[in-house]
């Protein structure tokens, strides 16, 4: 019992320490560029949670992050590193600004439930190839996810650019943009869209579905020990391929929600780095999806504040991708110090020596 | 596009795949040390895109584009040791840490990077072999980059240094067999760290040549998936620094369609030409992988090819 609630906080606190030493370091790199670190860490806090604009702006952009964040945890389950999420975002929003060009839609929540489908399907085709190409063909699904995005971003620039380019987006080419009644909107008077209600509800759905169902336990016996699912009868390929498609099913969706609530459009502005920033975050959750609703909002929240230090401060906006940079290597670092912190914990047993 | 264009697009090809392919050719060689010792670095993305950055910027400070080259290398030197140093923690996953490097490299790469990208830095001179022609297109494709011949200099020193020299010796029985090197004494954790830093030093040369040579200067878009295209070019040579050289100048070759194609004229679809290389090199991992056998030749540490 004791070793269980060793492992608990193990869990929470090694991850809190990660984000920790990485602004810790990050406030010493500011401090070597000339900047003062109290100031950039206020700043930090203050343009991630300061005030109510401030708050909607982190919830804004933490809700792709749950997505794409699941895009790398759902396969991370099964065993595998898949880093696709950046391509499978761009797929669905693809998906999701071409359906309307090639298939009437209705109006209003069903017109929106159907370009939805269709970028989920997208994405998760894209990532299910991934998983199909690493147990059919033994490629390895880091590499062939990275290839795979970039050719995704491509393959996106040269459909929205030549095929499906809007006659009247001049200096920026975008597809035609979507009917108003099927886009996403705000909810009640605040500045958050509803794909964050989405953002959430998938991420309380995979939990479930991973720690509560048979498939869930299935997938995760897999990325366990192959062999041991193997030797159990497990369907070990189908189960990879089916945790690849549901991940690059919610990056998809991740896209064809930007594309619907934000940008009406696919354009370039698409491709903003979502999907590398939703890799940080499951890997600081450490996989778990009902974790990843609180790291999404820290790390939407200081994405959101880097550009008051770029204000503020005059610090360059790669900062926040510096600051995001150390947090990761510090939390993959971390990973050797999985197993020792319940050591201090642990008493030392006295052996006491038999009375003469 | 007409038939007699054909000459032209295959002149511009072959410039190409030398201008193209130098940095496949560094980062591959320098990848090839690193994996032979049994670790993986994807983190080579990260240092191209660093050690372009401070190429350029000792180019600028300095005047001398060869200095720049030693700076580009020290960069890629130093991330290579942050992820050898990492990795050699017990539990650390070398492909994930290679991402979050990365990550970080691209990241200081631009946070640094800001205040270079107005500012022109002294460039690395092509060395003319074209002079024997009259058509100037033929002596534009054949000036080539400088670093080029180092480049192959380089992968003749470590075919022969794999196979002849101790330290060769020592480096492949790291990657082989962990055990066999405990045995014989040999530090197995050092090497790797050694090998790491000598494959970002190496690679770090070859993002000096993207930002000092070609494309030339320094911006945000310099490199997309080059590292990670040469990282798993490694695989596909099986390991051998001589076939890293030959498929470093077909992804070069393949790399340079798109500009090639443009400078005869051809610019629609010019998206789809710059995906020719990831599709390529997609393309030949899964004819060259297979899942139930691991691949001839490859160190037997390596987790990828495990």
């Amino acid at each position: 019992m004791k070793f269980f609630w060793i492992s608990v906080f193990e869990g929470l606190a090694l991850p809190l320490i990660s984000v920790l030493s990485g602004l810790l370091l990050f406030g010493l790199f500011a401090k070597l560029g000339g900047y003062h670190p109290l100031q950039v860490w206020s700043l930090l806090l203050k343009g991630a949670f300061g005030d109510a604009f401030s708050l909607q702006n982190s919830l804004q952009r933490a809700a792709p992050l749950l997505l794409t964040a699941l895009c790398v945890a759902i396969p991370a389950q099964a065993g595998l590193i898949v880093i696709g999420g950046e391509g499978a975002l761009v797929v669905g929003g693809l998906a999701c600004a071409a359906l309307p060009v090639f298939v009437p839609l209705p109006q209003g929540i069903l017109g929106s439930f159907f370009i939805l489908l269709a970028s989920a399907l997208a994405g998760g085709a894209w990532i299910a190839l991934v998983g199909f190409l690493r147990q059919y063909r033994g490629v390895n699904e880091t590499i062939s996810s990275l290839l795979l995005g970039y050719i995704a971003i491509n393959l996106f620039k040269f459909i929205v650019e030549d095929v499906l380019r809007d006659p009247a987006s001049l200096n920026k080419p975008s597809t035609k943009p979507l009917e108003p009644s099927i886009l996403i909107g705000s909810i009640l008077d605040y500045d958050i869209h509803w794909g964050l209600v989405w953002g959430v509800l998938i991420c309380i759905l995979a939990f479930v579905w991973l720690f509560l169902t048979t498939s869930g336990f299935a997938t995760r016996v897999v990325g366990g020990n192959a062999r041991t699912a193997k030797l159990v009868g497990l369907p070990v390929n189908r189960l990879v391929v089916m945790a690849c498609g549901l991940g690059g099913g919610c990056a998809g969706l991740a896209g064809g929600i930007q594309v619907a609530a934000v940008h009406t459009a696919a354009n370039a502005s698409l491709i903003e780095g979502l999907g590398y920033t939703g890799i940080l975050v499951s890997f600081v959750s450490r996989h778990q999806p009902l974790a990843i609703l609180p790291v999404a909002l820290l790390l939407g929240g200081f994405a959101a504040a880097g550009s008051m230090l770029q204000r503020h401060l005059g610090m360059p906006d790669a900062s926040v991708h510096v600051l995001l940079g150390f947090v990761l290597v510090i939390t993959l670092a971390s990973d050797a110090a999985r197993g020792r912190l319940g050591v201090w914990f642990q008493s030392r047993s006295i052996v006491n020596p038999k009375a003469a | 596009m007409n038939i007699d264009m054909l000459p032209d697009i295959l002149l511009a090809m072959l410039g190409g795949a030398i201008r193209v392919g130098t940095p496949f050719l560094f980062v591959s060689l320098g990848e090839c040390i690193t994996e032979k010792s049994g670790r993986i670095n994807l983190g080579l993305e990260g240092v191209l895109v660093f050690s372009a950055m401070a190429g350029f910027a000792g180019s600028l400070w300095s005047g001398s584009a060869w200095v720049g080259v030693l700076a580009a290398a020290i960069a890629g030197a130093l991330l290579g040791a942050i992820h050898g140093l990492l990795c050699s923690m017990p539990r650390v996953n070398d492909i994930a840490m290679g991402i979050g490097l990365m990550l970080l490299g691209t990241g200081l790469a631009f946070y640094f990077g800001k205040p270079l990208i107005q500012p022109q830095a002294a460039q690395l001179m092509s060395i003319p072999l074209g002079l024997f022609s009259i058509s100037p297109k033929v002596m534009q494709a054949l000036s080539i980059n400088p670093l080029f011949p180092i480049g192959v200099i380089l992968a003749l020193v470590l075919n022969w240094a794999f196979k002849n020299t101790r330290w060769g010796l020592n480096l492949r029985m790291v990657g082989d067999s962990s055990q066999a090197a405990l045995a014989l004494g040999a530090s197995v954790i050092r090497e790797r760290i050694l090998a790491t830093c000598y494959g970002g030093f190496i690679a770090g040369i070859g993002g000096a040549s993207l930002s000092l040579y070609y494309p030339g200067s320094w911006n945000e878009g310099l490199s997309s998936g080059q590292g990670l295209i040469a990282v798993a070019l490694v695989i596909y040579a099986r390991w051998n620094p001589m076939n890293c050289l030959y498929a470093a100048l077909v992804f070069g070759g393949a790399g340079a369609i798109g500009p090639a194609l443009q400078s005869v004229g051809v610019s629609k679809g010019y998206n789809l030409f710059n995906a020719i290389p990831y599709a390529l090199t997609l393309l030949i991992l899964i004819l060259t992988c297979a899942p139930n056998r691991t691949i001839k030749g490859s160190p037997s540490e390596l987790s990828v090819a495990r």
